[in-house]
């Protein structure tokens, strides 16, 4: 009885471990809005919503910030950005597996200002982070940064 | 002929094509004075930049290393580093050994995380879960996001919204103590909570 308690026991302990994993791929959340200013909005799917402190993001929306704008993005493996007025900047891809810490993050600012702390995906798989202009492409080792790009 | 054409326009909508984005990016020090590196690739040249500072340019098909004075840093990008949010902090729990029961010393680290989500706007946490290096990774993996799950009902208990609240775990890949394989460590039979 006591051994195949234990190998129930083990069952279990995987069974909750898969249910969770299938749990967090589905939660899209990547991201929350930790600071907005003036105009910020965020697109999704074709479509524009003001951005407000608390608004979560997904992988592949745009934030864009008006003349008076500014935001601030916390995101699940603790990178942190930020953009200034005038600017526009794509999550291209996002992903974070929260136990081994490796994942995918690319972004692409089109207009405007942007700095960046890179957090723990840089940190465990450090040419995942990439951050595109219009004309330039950057790859970032585990630091802080910043970006203008413009006409 | 008319492929003749075609060179030179489709030339001038290359050149157009990498005159349309300017780009200044400059490495900043982080928060305790180290420096990592950004890696600027441009249709006109690579560039490292590796030290506090520096900085890359491109315009007119050039990319130029240099360093950032602090009074253009304030005027380009003063409104970009006024909305950075605040750095993630984390917190370090224990559990009283063999038990459910925290430490009393965790039990005031727990009034610590509480106040720190107050200070912030809309505040979240991941709980994560670690081990020591006794057993295979599977075990670890499962053990240490239970040992999450755990605190994260002790803290819906407490009156933290569910929603606010990730779990992960970390299994034996985040020793606090490096020890040798096998080896039981209690300091590393912990949970640690990240305010963001």
């Amino acid at each position: 009885m006591q051994p195949n308690r234990r190998i129930d026991a083990c069952r279990f302990v995987i069974a909750c471990a898969l249910g969770l994993a299938s749990l967090a791929a589905f939660a899209t959340d990547i991201a929350q809005f930790k600071v907005a200013k003036g105009a910020v909005y965020l697109e999704r799917g074709g479509k524009r919503f003001p951005a407000y402190v608390g608004t979560h993001l997904q992988a592949t929306d745009t934030v864009v910030t008006g003349a008076d704008g500014s935001a601030g993005i916390t995101f699940i493996d603790n990178s942190l950005l930020s953009v200034g007025p005038n600017s526009v900047l794509q999550i291209e891809r996002y992903a974070f597996n929260s136990t081994t810490h490796e994942g995918v993050f690319d972004t692409t600012l089109s207009r405007g200002t942007l700095s960046m702390v890179s957090g723990k995906i840089a940190k465990q798989s450090p040419d995942s982070v990439k951050v595109r202009t219009p004309s330039s492409i950057l790859g970032v080792r585990g630091t802080e940064f910043l970006v203008r790009t413009g006409e | 002929m008319r492929a003749r054409h075609l060179g030179p326009l489709a030339a001038l909508l290359v050149l157009g094509g990498c005159a349309t984005s300017q780009d200044l990016v400059v490495l900043l020090p982080d928060k305790d004075g180290k420096v990592g590196k950004v890696f600027v690739h441009n249709a006109n040249g690579d560039v490292t930049l590796d030290s506090a500072y520096a900085s890359a340019r491109t315009s007119g098909g050039s990319v130029q290393r240099n360093t950032v004075s602090q009074g253009e840093l304030k005027e380009v990008f003063g409104s970009a580093l006024g909305a950075m949010p605040p750095r993630p902090i984390s917190f370090t729990l224990y559990f009283e050994s063999g038990t459910d029961e925290f430490t009393d010393q965790s039990k005031q680290e727990i009034k610590r995380v509480l106040a720190e989500m107050a200070r912030r706007q809309a505040p979240e946490i991941t709980v994560i879960g670690h081990t020591d290096q006794v057993g295979p990774d599977p075990t670890n993996d499962a053990l240490s996001l239970q040992r999450a799950d755990r605190v994260k009902s002790i803290l819906i208990g407490m009156g933290i919204p569910p929603a606010r609240i990730l779990t992960a775990g970390r299994g034996r890949r985040e020793p606090l103590v490096r020890t040798a394989e096998g080896v039981s460590e209690p300091r590393n039979r912990r949970v640690e909570i990240n305010v963001r």
